[in-house]
Parts: C-alpha cells; structure tokens; sequence
C-alpha cells in the first residue's frame, strides 16, 4: 500500500524537483556571481543601491498594480454578470477563447490596430478628431496588458460566485439587506477568494511582463521582465539577471502571503 | 377571533409542468403557533419560501396584515426565515452574524450589543460571540440560526424545521423555549417539521399537508381525534385502520361484527374506514373485551409497551399498554364507542366540517 504511493508520487517529485526547485536554487547560485565569474554580493549591492534599479522596481510594481487593478475592476461584474446570464458557458468560452492565442500574435494585432493608420485612427479621423498617438504610450501598454489578463481574472472570480450558494443570498434579504447591502457584505466578502486567486494569478505574472513593454509600450516602460531579457540575452550579465530573478520570487512570496488565508484576529465583544 | 396577519388565497406554484403548491388556503392570526407537518417534498418550504418573499405564487394571492405582498421584495416584508440549511454567514462570527438585521437597520451599538447577548443567552450559546461559524456544531448552528431571526423581533417567524438537528434533551428544552418566548412576544410561528410529536405538542393550530395540499388544519386535539382521511391519521400518530361499513347512524361494522360508534351523516351501508387509536384500546378478560386477539409480540418503548396482536380474521392491531402481557395469551380488547373514529372515503375536509356541522349539538 505504502509502496504503491510511494510510486505514484515519484513523477510528481521528479517535476518539482527537476522544474521547479532546482533552477530557483540554479537562479539563487547565479545571482552570487558577477560577469566574470566570481563570487560576490555585489549584484544585490548593486540592485539595492542603484537608483535605476530601484526606479524600475517601483515602476514594475506600479504597472503591474495598475494592470490588476484594471483587470479586477472590469473583471467582477463581468464574472457577476455571467453568472446570471443564460448561455454562460458559452460566453465563459468566449472570453477564455483569447487566451489560446500566441500572446505575440495578439501583440502584434494591436500594433496593426493602434498604428498611425490603424483602424482606432482611421475612426478618429472619421469623427473629426484627427490621428493621435496610441501607440508606444503607457495608456496603449496598460490597455493591451489589462486585455490580455482579463480572462485570468474573470475565471476564478466566476468559480467563487458559482460556488456562492442562493441561501445565503437568501438569508440576507430576509435580514432586510436590499441589494447593494447584500453585495458588499455578503456576496463580495464571500467570493474574495476567488478575487485572491485572480489578483495572484495577475499581479505577479504582470509584474515581469517584457514583450508588450516592447512591443507597445515601445520600449517606455522599463519592467523588472525587460531588465531581466537584457541581462540574459543582450549584456550576457547573468549574475545580476538573476538577481533581479531572485527579488521576482521573494516578491512573489509576498504577494502569496499578503492575498493568503488569514487566521482571523479573534475581536472581544464586552459582555 | 384576532385579526388574520398572514392569509394565502388560492396560491398555486407550478416549476414547469410539475404542481408544486395546489389551492394553498391559509388564515394565521397574530400570536399564535403554527404548524406545517408533512412528508418529505410536500410543499412545506415552499409555501415558506412564498410568505418570506423567495417565491412568487404562480397564482392566488398572498396578504400581510390585509395588504397584499405578492410583489414585495423579501427584505421589505416584516417576515424572518429560519432557514433549513440555516444559511449562517461563513465569513463571519456568531456575534456579527446574529448582529446583522440589527446593523442593516442601523441600530446604535449599544442596544445592538444588548439584545445580540441576551438573544444568544436565551439559545444557550452564551460566551461563543467570537467563535466562527466553522466551528460550531450542527446544532449550535441552528441555534444560531434562530438567535439571528430571533433578534429581529419580526411580526412573524418562519421556521423550517428548526430544531431537526438538536438531540432529544437540548430539542424538548428548545421547544419550551420556542413556546413560551413566542407567547411572551407575542410573534406569529409558522413552524415546519417531520415531527408530529413535535407538532402535536407546540402548536395551536396544525396544517397537514400531501403533496402540494393541505389535507386538513386545525387543533393538535381535533387532528389527532378526527383525522379526515387515512394519510392524516397514519401520519400523526399510530392507528389502527380497518376497512368497515356503515351500517345507519352510530351504527357501524367492521371485523364482521357491529359496534356502536358516535358517528353519523353518512349513506346507509355505505363503505368506510375505521381509525381505532392503539392507546385507545384496553388489555381486558377475553370475556369483558369487544374483541378477542392472540398476542403476537411486544416491545419495550420506555413510558408504554408497543404490543401487536392479532385477530381470528387476521387483522394486526396495535396496542399501547401500561401492563407487560405474555406472547401467544389470548385477550379481550375493550374500548368505547367514542374512540371508533369513522372515515368516509375522498372526503375533503369542508365536506367533513359540513357533515360533523349537521349531527354535532
Ligand atoms: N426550484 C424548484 N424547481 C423545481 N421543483 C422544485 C423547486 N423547488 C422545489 N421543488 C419541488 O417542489 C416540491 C416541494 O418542495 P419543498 O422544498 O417545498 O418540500 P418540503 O415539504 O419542504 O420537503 P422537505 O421536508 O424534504 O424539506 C418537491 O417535489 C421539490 O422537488
Ligand atoms: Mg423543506
């Protein structure tokens, strides 16, 4: 019996082992080298300590703010909708089918679509307004990044709605709660985990997006993800791209543990 | 008589094409204990869920206090629900859950805090404010569950099978409780059980119901002694049904032999059923008794035995007696002609209150 599961999770540690463990550990090796090879705290010196470094931090976690913020805003009510809708599973594919799609394809798309003579301005001439810049703005970047992650939120926020059982809808009206009192004190409260999930499934990824940051916001925003492409593949610094790598995953843990499950802080009543 | 606050007129609820709710009529006076009592899929939620405002009727009418409240949306009615699976707020604590109706009606702190306390003193859950819900047995869960309505102070309490998860001890307690505090409020119960011990023993008032239909309502006395058809005098208490005939007026027949019995208004020979209670019959000398029976078996149920017997004709009657009797002794059965109930077949419940109307002083 024992045996038998020992077997079964073998592949499972295998891949976790292989995949997972072993390049954050090849990650954190790398980081205490410097570009020729010798050990040395010096990439963290340099990360805590450089002025540009520190800016683009704070730039990636502003943008990646901004992007979950925008998502989740647009996100609720679209999943709160689908919920009471007829078709929802067909609208739910809907919105899934974008994510099937090469995320440079997509990117690509909105280049042709945010062009000089795209079809955004083709419309604003239409209308009288004339051509404008869209493109390689930070309001293209954040639109095309808050697109791309929308289903990544609708799913889960959708899924705790779903789960979210009528009674309890239920229960509150009969407590006198019209509507909106029953949104924000129960169905909301209720379906944070779902809302959790999506941020996690959004900020972190968000935080280390370099293609669109190229590709649209043309090279504007500077994100710990485009620091990271340089490193490897253009100044060959390993060392300090994996640094940067390194604060990646502890702000990722971070994230984890702020969006986690709390122990809640027992209140006193006075008696 | 007091004033109707809650009346249902000719309310029908069809889900496509099945009847869930058939010419529901119901009159319930402020004050009183009401019970539903019926089988599993009855229509005993449902018509909960109709005077709480969680299901519109498909027709007929539903009145509060003489206005109508058919459109009323459900945290305007001054209706508060217990429901079955008690819908406590999980993400919440106990105080803050039974707090809630109060907060929504921004109630100052204080008496908030008051009357949440004295609301979980009276369900026994003093000192358990701060434990969340995930933490609570099923019952104290319930209690919960009925502290929270409770609070609210509402004109009337919806209670669906409110007490189904308690043991027996904590269940007798909290039906003293549930009593006498809805007498000292004077709020209208409408109660929901399977129990019919339950019912019998809290109520003013019992509806039974079938399938969709209230089969007939009235004092647990009435119910108990002149059910109107064979599901209702199966479903509240043990009896023994017998088919008979009736012979003319306080005359029927049943086990090939004639009794006298105290009822009438009925078609001469016409065929019928009749109810003997088991704790109506006496253990007599097989001379002294009406019938003689052979005992079969007995059990042991604590305050009586439960013995069965059997007649020469084969019939099973069941008797509940004080006295222990020997298996195999043969015995006479005695009872008085008031304790023959007759039932006629397919007759509703008007026809039987129109009949009684006609013999009765
Ligand atoms: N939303 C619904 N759609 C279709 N049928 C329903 C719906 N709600 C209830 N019913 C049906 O209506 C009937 C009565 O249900 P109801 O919940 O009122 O029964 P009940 O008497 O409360 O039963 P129980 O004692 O098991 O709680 C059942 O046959 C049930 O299947
Ligand atoms: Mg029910």
């Amino acid at each position: 019996m024992k045996r038998k599961q020992v077997l079964f999770e073998m592949p499972y540690f295998f891949w976790l082992a292989f995949f997972v463990i072993a390049p954050i550990l090849l990650i954190a090796y790398q980081s205490f080298f410097n570009i020729r090879g010798q050990f040395t705290l010096g990439n963290y010196a340099t990360y805590f300590t450089s002025a540009t470094y520190l800016r683009m931090t704070l730039n990636s976690v502003w943008y990646a703010f901004l992007i979950t913020l925008f998502t989740l805003l647009i996100s609720y009510p679209t999943a709160y909708f689908l919920h009471y809708t007829k078709h929802k599973q067909l609208w739910l594919l809907l919105i899934i089918l974008p994510t099937w799609i090469n995320l440079l394809l997509k990117a690509y798309a909105f280049i042709g679509i945010f062009s000089q003579d795209g079809s955004v301005n083709q419309f604003l001439t239409f209308i009288g307004i004339g051509p404008q810049q869209i493109l390689f703005t930070d309001a293209s970047f954040l639109f095309v990044a808050t697109y791309i992650q929308i289903p990544f939120m609708i799913l889960p926020i959708f899924n705790a709605i779903e789960d979210l059982q009528p009674s309890y809808i239920n229960a509150s009206r009969d407590l006198g709660a019209n509507n909106w009192q029953t949104f924000t004190r129960i169905i909301f409260p209720m379906t944070m985990s779902g809302v959790k999930a999506g941020v996690q499934a959004v900020f972190i990824p968000s935080l280390s997006l370099f293609m669109l940051t190229r590709l649209i916001g043309g090279n504007r925003v500077i994100t710990l993800g485009t620091a990271i492409e340089e490193h490897f593949l253009v100044t060959m610094n390993w060392g300090m791209g994996s640094t940067i790598g390194v604060v990646l995953i502890i702000a990722m843990f971070i994230i984890m543990s702020l969006t986690g499950e709390h122990k809640k802080k027992g209140r006193k009543h006075n008696d | 008589m007091s004033k109707p606050i809650i009346t249902l007129k000719h309310v029908y609820k069809n889900y496509g094409d099945t009847n869930v709710l058939h010419d529901i009529n119901m009159t319930l006076e402020a004050g009183k204990f009401y019970t539903l009592l019926g089988p599993s899929g009855s229509g005993k939620t449902t018509i909960l869920r109709t005077i709480g405002g969680f299901v519109t009727p498909s027709s007929g009418d539903v009145l509060f206090d003489g206005q109508r409240i058919n459109d009323l949306p459900a945290n305007k009615r001054q209706v508060n629900t217990i429901f079955q699976d008690y819908a406590l707020f999980p993400h919440m604590d106990v105080y803050d859950n039974v707090a809630f109706g109060l907060t929504i009606r921004k109630t100052p702190k204080e008496v908030i805090e008051k009357k949440v306390l004295r609301a979980l003193k009276l369900v026994q859950l003093s000192g358990y404010e701060d434990r969340s819900i995930s933490e609570l047995s099923g019952g104290q869960q319930q209690r919960v569950a009925i502290a929270r309505a409770l609070v609210n102070e509402p004109q009337v309490l919806l209670l669906d099978e409110a007490l189904s998860a308690l043991d027996m001890k904590l269940r007798k307690e909290m039906q003293v409780e549930l009593r006498d505090l809805q007498q000292r409020l004077g709020i209208t119960f409408l109660f929901v059980t399977h129990d019919q011990e339950e019912a019998l023993a809290m109520s003013d008032e019992i509806f039974v119901m079938d399938d969709g239909k209230i089969l007939q309502s009235g004092t647990p006395v009435d119910i108990y002694d002149e059910p109107v058809n064979h599901f209702v005098a199966n479903f509240i208490g043990e009896s023994n049904i017998v088919p008979g005939k009736m012979l003319s007026d306080y005359r029927v027949e049943f086990v090939n032999k004639v009794f006298e019995c105290a009822d009438a208004g009925m078609k001469p020979d016409e065929n019928v059923e009749v109810v003997l209670r088991p704790e109506d019959l006496d253990i007599v000398a097989p001379d002294a008794g009406k019938l003689v029976v052979t005992i079969d078996t007995q059990l042991f149920r604590g305050d009586y035995y439960e013995v069965i017997a059997y007649d020469d004709d084969h019939n099973e009657w069941l008797i509940h007696s004080t006295n222990p009797t020997k298996d195999d002794q043969r015995v006479g059965l005695f009872f008085e002609p008031e304790d023959i109930h007759v039932m006629r077949y397919g007759e509703s419940e008007q026809a039987f209150d129109a009949r009684l109307e006609t013999y009765e002083d």
